[in-house]
């Protein structure tokens, strides 16, 4: 296996747009192109991740539309990677090992999407959709339902009253508004309270309005190459230490699901890959969709033990210049959630972050972090590790 | 192959028949049905009725709903005696008076509810619709 970093990174603002998903794309992997130093006639693929893209705007088999719009050549491969909100890391992380393994030696990777357009009714059905369309999505179960369904299930087996769940739950939502505040890229860049959180209407019993992400529009991507081609074109190639996939089915089958036995497989994978554990990362961008998802998914990739997360946010370990950063860049909660870009967004941030460029929300000394991104009710699971130091 | 597909499994849902697969290799159940069983993998099961009781682990009202479901409504996890959890609806219960404490852990008989055929789907739907034993 071949070394492998990612030279340029490129995002669009994310938020309602009138840009096109073919648009989005192509600003921000330009953006990427362009810092990289290469000429797009040096891209040999280019992977996109993307989940709704035939709901949003009748377009399937995007790939190709966002290859041209580029001007990328015709012997360019040119792949849509779908695994609902894990669609962009499923692209990355498959770029990553296609480099890594020869096939490639550049590839333009990341996702686009225009959920927002959608309206509320339309995006919570075809979100729903990355349930079990016969045997869960018929009980007209949404994902905050999925995530509600979620806090009930932790309060209850950890025996945490719900009130000082939902308090605790309230601070991540805070702290993501926080960092989002000094994100210029951040769909909401408003610092929120606690107070804030708990008087928003309920969308399903007991997550109310700032406890969820909202529909975004959005692009981003990476361009993904071999260490001795980055160390030619950039000052600060950035390692793709580890990566790792793992896979479930219907939700009703993962049984109590405080417990993410793909989500640990992933985290597994990318741990060892990268010779490192849980205490080694400095700070991760992860999958905040709803305010108990990231209190959960911090006790499945080891960063705490089980049932402690919540109080680890109460007592603000988890906010930048804490014991590890989490979703400095304002996470999908502030940053917002353009399901196919969203792993993109990460991978960006992480980048950024090491490479110091991060100003008002910079985690100092960081030298190596992390990507976790959920698809579905954890269907697809993908975790990145990166550093600057090979 | 398939010993249950998903249309078999509706259909006796639909007549009040919760039908599952029971594992010849290792003994455990699966239900909703799949090609094999949940557990170890086998493919050597035969299909059983299930008792169709069980104990409700988790829920959420569904307050905003998805386009072709009207809210409120009760959406509920139920682990059932012979050990799959089952995603359904609660129909004996008002949205607005669900708490933790008088939904998890009620007992539960688990019947059916049909939804007609919508966008995006093939043919008509079937859900467990759980009855919270008085």
């Amino acid at each position: 296996m071949r070394k492998v970093a990612i030279m340029g990174v490129g995002m669009t603002k994310f938020g309602p747009t009138e840009k096109s998903q073919v648009e989005l794309f192509a600003e921000a992997a330009m953006e990427a192109i362009n810092a990289s130093n290469i000429k797009t006639k040096d891209v040999q693929a280019l992977f996109l991740g993307n989940g709704l893209g035939d709901f949003e705007e009748g377009q399937l088999n995007l790939a190709g539309f966002c290859a041209n719009e580029l001007g990328l050549p015709p012997e360019t491969t040119a792949m849509r990677f779908e695994g609902a909100c894990a669609s962009a890391s499923v692209a990355i992380r498959n770029a990553f090992l296609l480099v890594a393994s020869g096939a490639y030696d550049i590839v333009v990777a990341g996702g686009t999407e225009r959920a927002f357009s959608m309206g509320t009714s339309l995006a919570t059905r075809t979100f729903a959709m990355g349930t079990d369309s016969k045997y869960e999505e018929f009980s007209g179960l949404t994902f905050p339902g999925v995530f509600a369904m979620l806090a009930h299930l932790y309060a209850n087996k950890y025996n945490i009253p719900l009130p000082k769940l939902k308090e605790r739950m309230a601070m991540v939502a805070v702290k993501n508004h926080k960092n989002g505040a000094k994100n210029p890229l951040a769909q909401f860049q408003k610092e929120i309270t606690v107070e804030t959180v708990l008087k928003g209407f309920v969308v399903a019993d007991p997550l109310q309005l700032f406890d969820c992400c909202p529909f975004s529009d959005g692009g981003a991507a990476v361009v993904i190459t071999t260490d001795e081609i980055a160390k030619k074109h950039v000052e600060k190639p950035v390692y793709i230490l580890g990566a790792g996939q793992g896979s479930a089915g219907s939700l009703c089958r993962q049984k109590d699901y405080t417990i993410m036995p793909s989500r640990i497989a992933s985290a597994k994978q990318a741990y060892k890959m990268a010779g490192v554990g849980p205490k080694d990362i400095n700070m991760a961008e992860v999958h905040d969709c709803f305010t108990i998802a990231e209190i959960v998914l911090l006790e499945n990739l080891g960063f705490y033990d089980f049932g402690t997360a919540s109080e680890a946010v109460e007592k603000g370990e988890t906010e930048i210049g804490g014991k590890i950063a989490i979703n400095p860049s304002g996470g999908l909660k502030a940053k917002g959630h353009p399901v196919g870009a969203t792993g993109a967004a990460q991978v960006y941030e992480i980048v950024k972050q090491l490479r110091g460029e991060c100003g008002a929300r910079q985690v100092e000394n960081a030298k190596i972090g992390m990507t976790d991104t959920l698809g579905g009710d954890a269907g697809t699971i993908v975790n990145l590790i990166l550093g600057i130091q090979k | 192959m398939y010993k249950l597909t998903y249309k078999q499994y509706f259909e006796a849902l639909k007549e009040g028949k919760l039908l599952g697969l029971k594992c010849n290799d290792c003994g455990s159940y699966t239900a909703p049905p799949k090609l094999c069983c949940d557990k170890c993998g086998s493919t050597n099961n035969e299909v059983v009725t299930l008792s169709g009781k069980g104990v409700i682990k988790t829920f959420t009202v569904i307050r905003v709903a998805p386009e072709g479901y009207d809210a409120p409504y009760i959406v509920a996890m139920a682990e059932l005696e012979e050990g799959p959890w089952l995603m359904g609806n609660i129909a004996n219960v008002d949205p607005d008076k669900a708490k933790m404490d008088n939904i998890i852990g009620k007992k539960v008989t688990v019947g059916a509810k049909v939804l007609p055929k919508m966008n995006y789907t093939p043919d008509e739907g079937v859900t467990p619709a759980f009855i919270i034993a008085e």
